[in-house]
């Protein structure tokens, strides 16, 4: 690789001086167009509070949804610091979780690992990841069918809580189920 | 050696004998510090069109680049006797080691535009001198096909100057890549962008990707691994983080080792830009894996076999070794292995699998990047309730802390192994900025950026 053919190094060294002779403002903006090979991803927006849509009168959330699951069950599990066992509180609102997947099987989740702000990027990353399979495994062990459920982690960088002290770290490390395919009623 | 580009010629005509090598001039160094070299710099010479103002503006960024280092003190101009040198006379000695300047070293430049029927060139010509020993070091002369460019040759001479009296590579022209923040954004929010590795020209690189994470320049080549959230291709509310590989020159990009139901991070480029070390996690579990570009995803190879987070992988120089972070052991700390998977001998004579650098209690270690002289290893740890930038030789020993700010972390090293680029926040809800520093723990410095920023990877010199 370090010998590179003439033609390509004589075309990038042509760009990388167009680039340098594009004097750009100081300030980038935000918004240019080209460029983009792979179809420009969308990032998930964040998936609290939930939209709920305009109530009907004397209905709440629709059956299967994602408004009804936040509704009818804790859909977020906390974890101490640097851990990421299940305590039993935990498992309760687990198995309330499995039980309206159970009662809405076309439903899909994706489980959020989350680390408060402690410790390094990449570290944060996979003790997020710890956080989600714990609940990943345990939802698939009280059976729900393990091609419903995916997991990410988001580390310490998208945190619950904006606080910088315990209380928002506690509330910082945890595990939210998020609910990426509802039930189509 | 330095290539010389398409676009450059330098030319080396000695208008004086050398000194001779015995009395050659050379910063000092004791221990590892520096003894600043006194370094007098005056205005260059200008010849066309809107020559001056470049040649102003061009030896100020000289200036900075020169005494942003630890290497040179600049003297302060006012205090020059001798005035408007002409480049093609050696300059009076005398009045440059007077008491009151003793300049050590001299810098005497021309800055000449040159139009063209259609085009515009800028050149610059300089000498350098050593003062008491009434020699010229360096005679050289630098194109670039448009005044635009001016602040490349600024750079350029910089590194000229400092390669010359320091005996080290320069590190001016080159660039900083960077993780863009907007005030108030979530944290996994973010842009790619770069900027000259003074902060100017600072840009955008990519238009879609909204949350990027640990750019990192190839050590050989104008190319970027990054990480990014990205929406699941069947389910859009679903999240993926991948790593993708960026062609700065082409604003090519492709994704590297897209597998189901795993996440890939922290990848960085082997020392020869061939291969990669990354991050998995599959199942819960995160560990390291290496991959050579051109190959793909048949040539992986998976180093690590535990339960335990390996992360953050760094080659050594050499390629033959990676030194990484886990909490395989007492929470988190660095330990080295072979590229190759065989297991090492450690210090206490054990065959390990990997051998533990890090051993401070109740320090937890992360973000090892290996120079590129091999030396040293940076890291970021968090003790005492704080986040510093250190560094540790390979062997385990010459701890050393470089810094004290609420949170740094990051590190990244510049292309000559010198000065650690890193990420600070500097107290509770502050926004990140990105600062540098000596090898050494000196000069902490600012790195300007147009917002907040994260994740600095410092690039190879420009060719």
């Amino acid at each position: 690789m370090r010998s590179i053919s003439m033609t390509a190094l004589a075309a990038t060294m042509a760009l990388a001086v167009s680039a340098c002779a594009s004097n750009p403002p100081p300030e980038p903006a935000p918004a240019p167009t080209e460029t983009a090979v792979v179809a420009p991803p969308r990032v998930t927006p964040p998936p609290s509070p939930p939209a709920v849509p305009t109530p009907p009168p004397r209905t709440g959330p629709a059956a299967g949804s994602k408004a009804d699951f936040a509704a009818k069950v804790t859909d977020r599990v906390y974890f101490d610091y640097d851990q990421y066992n299940l305590d039993d509180d935990d498992r309760r609102a687990l198995n309330a979780q499995v039980a309206w997947l159970k009662q809405y099987p076309t439903t899909r989740v994706e489980v959020q690992g989350h680390a408060d702000e402690r410790g390094t990027k990449d570290y944060n990353i996979a003790l997020g990841a710890r956080r989600a399979e714990s609940v990943a495994s345990y939802l698939k062990a009280q059976g729900i069918a393990a091609d419903r459920i995916g997991t990410i982690s988001f580390g310490k960088d998208k945190p619950l809580d904006m606080g910088h002290d315990e209380a928002a770290w506690a509330r910082n490390r945890n595990s939210y189920t998020n609910i990426i395919v509802e039930a189509v009623s | 050696m330095r290539t010389l580009s398409l676009i450059m010629i330098a030319i080396a005509s000695i208008i004086l004998p050398a000194a001779p090598a015995s009395a050659q001039l050379k910063v000092q160094v004791v221990g590892e510090e520096y003894v600043p070299m006194r370094i007098a710099i005056p205005d260059f010479g200008a010849q066309g069109p809107g020559a001056a103002e470049i040649a102003r503006d061009l030896g100020e960024v000289l200036r900075a680049d020169l005494s942003s280092s630890t290497a040179f003190s600049l003297i302060n101009k006012a205090s020059f006797i001798e005035r408007n040198l002409d480049i093609a006379l050696p300059p009076t000695f005398g009045d440059w080691s007077v008491a009151g300047i003793e300049a050590q070293a001299l810098v005497v430049g021309k800055v000449i535009v040159t139009q063209a029927s259609s085009t515009t060139s800028l050149t610059v010509q300089f000498r350098l001198y050593d003062v008491y020993g009434q020699s010229q070091l360096i005679a050289s002369e630098l194109t670039v096909p448009t005044p635009l460019d001016w602040r490349r040759l600024a750079h350029k001479v910089a590194d000229e100057v400092y390669s010359r009296l320091t005996g080290d590579t320069g590190y001016f022209d080159s660039r900083i890549a960077f993780v863009s923040k907007t005030p108030g954004e979530e944290g996994f929010r973010g842009r790619l962008a770069i900027m000259d590795q003074d902060g100017a020209n600072a840009e955008f690189l990519l238009s879609g990707f909204s949350a990027v994470m640990n750019p990192r320049f190839s050590p050989t080549r104008q190319m970027i691994l990054y990480g990014a959230y990205v929406p699941h291709p069947v389910y859009p509310q679903a999240t993926l983080l991948r790593t993708y590989l960026y062609d700065i020159s082409n604003g090519r990009q492709e994704i590297l080792a897209e597998n189901p139901g795993s996440m890939e991070y922290s990848a960085r480029f082997s020392p020869d830009g061939n291969s990669i070390a990354f991050s998995r996690v599959v199942n819960g579990n995160a560990d390291i894996y290496i991959m050579d570009l051109a190959r793909g995803s048949s040539s992986e190879r998976r180093l690590t076999r535990d339960s335990a987070v390996d992360t953050s992988p760094s080659f050594s120089p050499d390629g033959k070794k990676i030194v990484f972070e886990s909490d395989r052991g007492a929470g988190q700390q660095l330990y080295i292995m072979n590229e190759n998977g065989e297991p090492m001998t450690c210090p206490s004579g054990a065959r390990e699998a990997a051998c533990r650098i890090t051993f401070e209690d109740g320090a937890r270690f992360g973000d090892p990047v290996w120079s590129p002289r091999g030396d040293w290893i940076a890291f970021s740890v968090q003790r005492r309730g704080q986040f510093a930038i250190g560094v540790i030789e390979p062997s385990g020993r010459g701890f050393r802390i470089l810094t004290d700010g609420y949170q740094d972390e990051s590190p990244s090293w510049s292309p000559n192994g010198r000065v650690i680029v890193f990420q600070r926040t500097a107290s509770k809800g502050a926004g990140p900025k990105l600062y540098s520093v000596d090898l050494t723990a000196r000069n902490t410095r600012r790195v300007p950026t147009p917002r907040d920023a994260t994740n600095p990877t410092w690039g190879p010199l420009l060719k």
